[in-house]
């Protein structure tokens, strides 16, 4: 079963690679775009088939490895097979 | 003294570290490879600069998990003294060794250049061989060397005076041309609680040899070797 | 999987003629399957087979007392004393650049380290010669960031400096922009490895990345023109892993260390392919491959892709009979794929076969030997008009220096070299940013001196003098800094030779190449051939870069380009005429890019080199540059930034005017900064040598005759301004 997670900058670290795309997106003309964060998403299969195990599996990864506390924040979707089909 | 450099696959500075080791302590410096799970008894562990496991999801973070750290950070307990260089210093915040994180160069660009830093106090290990507040010249060499951390974080650092180095200017002022890479409070380096632990980005160990256009980073070193000898 | 029908067309379609294709039905006896085109297609391709090239190099010096190995294999090795060899290389990415800028240049980085590598050597130094189209051109901005970035990436991971290069804008390279990158390492010379086959039944081992889809027919787009369509190209780009090549690196010295290893090639372009029948074909052996054992990446891969995949970070390798498991081990160390995938045959033949199944057989030796090989028609570039000093409209020097300084192609180029690592390793002696960068060789006194030029608008005017120009200063940056110059590798980057006009100048380039290789004992070991860089029917100026290394035997007398104290004698060695034809001032001041280029006067260049070594190893100099675009001017302006003193210069003697003895490109010319400049001018006359005290050192501006002095700041203003500047422009 497959997950995916997103890893993003917590709110209040600065996030140069964001702001240099909002500034590239108002140079482009799309000048009512707001703030810009940029962050990771990494898709993994987990080897599970119960998503309550995939989910518990993946969140000790993102503790472990897959995010780093101090300045990031994560979100774990669960992909069943079915819905992938 | 006798010094161990921890070699992880993709460190790129380890041999430079070795070279600056032997040259101060007058005797080679061990090399580790991240594989081992114990090594000989040692007065200073280093983790070298470069690209350990590419740098790939973060600089550092995957290095933490290799065997060999887990000796490291028993030994860093224990106060053996422990100096983090550029990927060292990223991998030791990673494994918690040292607080805050280091984050993309606010240029966003890799910086290689010499910068200045202020020597916040001579009243460590690390900087014996310093006067508190001279500036010394040491070439960076890095992407993702913006420190941050949380303002209850930095002023802890700051009131405890654990803070270990600061961009500067060659006069030693601190404004945001002299900071090559955008960090909170122009921090070059830090220390952990009981200063033991050293990690900066800059390279003081490219520093040693008048043949390559500076020595500033030799007093380091030799301090070092005065302390632990 | 069903089997294409072979048909002359889809052997046009994989850059085959008609005759060449005649040709592969005459080697095989019958229609090669779908696996054996692609393998001919490849092998024939003007990057694999230099078949429209092979005839003009062949005329090029490459031997010497220092040559140990010349052009031929991974890359060329000389002698530099104390057991230890010197090897290095130059090669184009240039489409693929284009194409995916980052990764494009990350992967010519790339594969240049593992032709260095896989010969024994350690590399120490990477350097590369970029050309970009008109700063105003919109894709241009886009595609330095992307080239500098990849080139970083790479060399930054993998922890071998980046130390020299150029970098030039010209509206000729919109379409193809040029990625050259040169790597320089160092090997024992009794371990040095070569990548014929050899040992009937040994086995072939394939090390490194697992195989995939990447840069499928990568070389034959090397050897096409661009059309507007190439955009579409972008899937067949191959992306680098830059901590798998250090592992590989690692690795392979590991097991080099060893007596493994019989022979080892790395795949570059064409893989799999090139590989194992270079390696057959040098050892006059056949190879049997079944490609059910090659790591791969992706599912249901066929041999033609297998064969044709340029994925990145592969090796090939002849083991010693037994020597399997200790090598094995040596890569399971590093974590790297090891497999054996086939053996040494007596047959000559290239076998390759799956499940058992042949899907493979082809005759090694006339796929390699009756290769294609053209003589293309060629015709010679009209001279062009000598223009006399007189007739060249002066600026005020002040002006026009400030003005060349902040041009595109003479600014500072420290917003590229700042973003690679040009100290790790800790050797780099001598900085990016001056004539050649200097770097030790590690466990001796010794250092090496190393450099790429080439000055494109001279060889458009005139290829034979533009080739002797790109040689003659690679020699003198290298001497310029006390190195003894040892030998070089040429980047031929070129347009469509298929035009007579095309091929005319790079038989020119190579004409004059061989001229100035020859009289400097100066011999090409190594080198790369790139044509077709052409969109819709629009060529790029002929860019012959040469790389240069040199050879110092103490590194501490090596010297830089910056004035060191105040109050230095500054010296011109050579002559100056004033030399304004085909100049940059012409075309940063008067927009005008015509004119012949500056004669070459290779007696002259050795004599005054010569001198001028002399003169830094006797400890003379306290700093020395060479003279080339932007003459006089712009080379004192560079020496007063690097060190951050400023000169003061007296007026010409005689008759030249002013403009033309300060931005004059005449050849053959240094300048030396000294105390003791009494002693240097009687060496000079002893030895007949033209020199001349032109000013001394000191305060902090540069004051050029007839102007008011202009301060340092001004001048790095325009020097360090110009692109950082454009970078950041939206």
């Amino acid at each position: 079963m497959k997950a995916r997670v997103h890893v993003t900058l917590k709110t209040g670290v600065l996030d140069p690679q964001g702001k240099a795309v909002q500034h590239a997106l108002h140079a482009l003309g799309f000048g009512s775009v707001g703030e810009v964060r940029q962050g990771k998403f990494i898709e993994l299969e987990t080897g599970e088939s119960d998503p309550a195990k995939a989910r518990t599996a993946v969140e000790e990864m993102c503790k472990k490895l897959l995010a780093n506390p101090v300045i990031e924040n994560y979100s774990i979707q669960i992909e069943t097979r079915e819905a992938e089909e | 003294m006798k010094a161990a450099v921890i070699v992880f696959p993709g460190s790129n500075r380890d041999r430079d570290m070795l070279m600056a080791l032997e040259r101060a302590a007058g005797k080679p410096a061990l090399a580790v490879w991240h594989g081992e799970t114990d090594f000989e008894p040692v007065d200073l562990i280093v983790v070298p600069g470069g690209f350990s496991y590419g740098d790939y999801l973060r600089a550092g973070a995957m290095a933490v998990h290799s065997p060999i750290m887990r000796e490291v950070a028993k030994r860093a307990g224990a106060g053996v003294p422990v100096l983090g260089v550029c990927n060292g210093f990223q991998i030791l915040t990673e494994a918690g060794l040292l607080p805050g994180a280091l984050l993309r160069n606010a240029c966003l660009k890799f910086v290689c250049r010499d910068i200045h830093m202020k020597v916040e106090t001579a009243q460590s290990l690390f900087t014996a061989g310093y006067e508190s507040g001279q500036v010394v010249r040491v070439p960076v060499a890095h992407h993702d060397g913006n420190y941050f951390a949380d303002d209850e974080t930095l002023d802890r650092l700051e009131g405890e005076g654990r803070v270990a180095f600061r961009y500067c200017t060659q006069e030693g002022d601190f404004d945001e041309a002299a900071n090559p890479n955008g960090s909170i409070r122009h921090i070059a380096g830090i220390y952990n609680e009981t200063k033991t632990v050293l990690g900066l980005m800059p390279h003081p160990e490219n520093a040693t040899d008048p043949q390559l256009g500076g020595t500033d980073g030799a007093a380091l070193f030799d301090g070092l070797v005065a302390a632990l000898h | 999987m069903a089997e294409s029908e072979i048909t002359p067309e889809l052997a046009a379609e994989h850059g085959l003629t008609a005759e060449e294709y005649a040709r592969v039905l005459a080697i095989m006896g019958r229609a090669p399957n779908i696996t054996e085109l692609g393998i001919f297609s490849v092998m024939w391709s003007e990057h694999c087979s230099y078949k429209t090239s092979k005839k003009w190099l062949r005329t090029l010096p490459t031997e010497g007392p220092q040559v140990i190995q010349g052009p031929g294999e991974n890359a060329g090795v000389i002698d530099i004393g104390d057991g230890l060899a010197c090897i290095f290389k130059i090669e184009s990415h240039n489409h693929p650049s284009f194409i995916e800028p980052y990764q494009g240049a990350a992967t010519g980085v790339g594969g240049i380290l593992r032709d260095v590598f896989t010969m024994g050597a350690r590399p120490i130094a990477n350097l590369n010669a970029l050309r970009f189209g008109a700063p105003d051109h919109p894709k241009t901005r886009h595609l330095v960031a992307g080239v500098v970035a990849g080139i970083g990436g790479y060399g930054n991971c993998i922890g071998v400096p980046t130390v020299g290069g150029e970098c030039q804008f010209h509206e000729s390279y919109n379409g193809n922009i040029l990625v050259n990158a040169m790597t320089v390492g160092i090997a024992p010379t009794d371990r040095i490895f070569y990548s014929a086959a050899a040992g009937i039944g040994n086995p072939v081992v394939y090390v490194g990345s697992k195989t995939g889809r990447d840069g499928i027919h990568g070389a034959t787009m090397a050897s096409a023109e661009f059309s507007e369509d190439s955009e579409e190209k972008r899937p067949t780009v191959q992306v680098g892993d830059p901590f798998t090549e250090k592992l590989l690196l690692e690795a392979c010295l590991e097991l080099m260390a060893t007596d493994a290893i019989v022979a080892i090639q790395d795949m570059g372009a064409a893989g799999l392919t090139s590989s194992s029948v270079e390696m057959s074909s040098k050892g006059g052996v056949g190879i049997e491959l079944d490609l059910g054992a090659v790591p791969r990446r992706e599912e249901g891969m066929t041999p033609y892709e297998i064969m044709l995949s340029e994925s990145q970070e592969r090796m090939l390798m002849i083991l010693r009979p037994g020597r399997e498991d200790a090598a094995r081990a040596v890569f399971e160390k590093w974590e790297l794929d090891f497999a054996v995938i086939g053996r040494v045959t007596e047959t000559g033949r290239l076998v390759l076969t799956e499940n058992d199944a042949t899907v493979a057989d082809i005759p090694v030796a006339p796929l390699v030997e009756n290769a294609p090989e053209y003589d293309r028609p060629w015709e010679p570039t009209p001279p062009s008009p000598e223009i006399a000093a007189g007739d060249v409209i002066a600026k005020p020097a002040d002006e026009a220096l400030l003005a060349l300084l902040a041009s595109p192609d003479h600014c500072g180029k420290g917003w590229i070299w700042h973003q690679y690592d040009h100290l790790v390793m800790n050797d780099t002696v001598i900085r990016p940013g001056g004539d050649a960068a200097v770097v030790r060789v590690q466990d001796t006194q010794k250092a090496l001196a190393v450099t790429t030029d080439c000055t494109p608008r001279y060889c458009h005017a005139d290829p034979v003098r533009g080739g002797a120009q790109a040689v003659a200063e690679a020699w003198r940056n290298l001497t310029a800094t006390g190195a003894r110059p040892l030998a070089a590798t040429d980047n031929m980057n070129f347009g469509n030779p298929e035009r007579p006009r095309v091929m005319g100048q790079f038989a020119g380039c190579i004409q004059g190449m061989g001229e100035a290789c020859r009289a400097l004992s100066f011999p090409i070991v190594s080198g790369n051939v790139s044509l077709y860089n052409e969109t819709s029917g629009k060529g790029i100026h002929p860019t012959p870069v040469i790389g240069g290394v040199g050879l110092l035997d103490d590194a501490a007398l090596a010297v830089g380009i910056g004035f060191t104290d105040p109050d230095l004698t500054i010296l011109l060695v050579g002559e100056t005429q004033g030399w304004l034809g085909c100049s940059a001032y012409l075309r940063e001041l008067l927009g005008q890019e015509e004119g012949a280029p500056p004669p070459v006067d290779l007696d002259a260049e050795l004599r005054n080199g010569d001198f001028t070594r002399m003169q830094i190893l006797a400890r003379r100099a306290r700093a020395c540059h060479d003279l080339s675009e932007g003459g006089l001017a712009v080379a004192l302006a560079e020496m007063a930034l690097a060190g951050g003193i400023g000169a003061e210069i007296a007026a010409p003697p005689g008759e030249i005017p002013l403009h033309a003895w300060l931005f004059g490109e005449d050849q053959a010319r240094y300048l030396i900064a000294t105390k003791n400049p009494a002693a240097v001018l009687a060496d000079a006359e002893a030895a007949g040598i033209p020199l001349a005290a032109i000013g001394s050192t000191g305060g902090e501006a540069l004051t050029l005759p007839g102007t008011a002095p202009i301060s340092l700041t001004a001048l790095r203003e325009a020097h360090e301004g110009w692109l950082p500047g454009y970078m950041d422009g939206a």
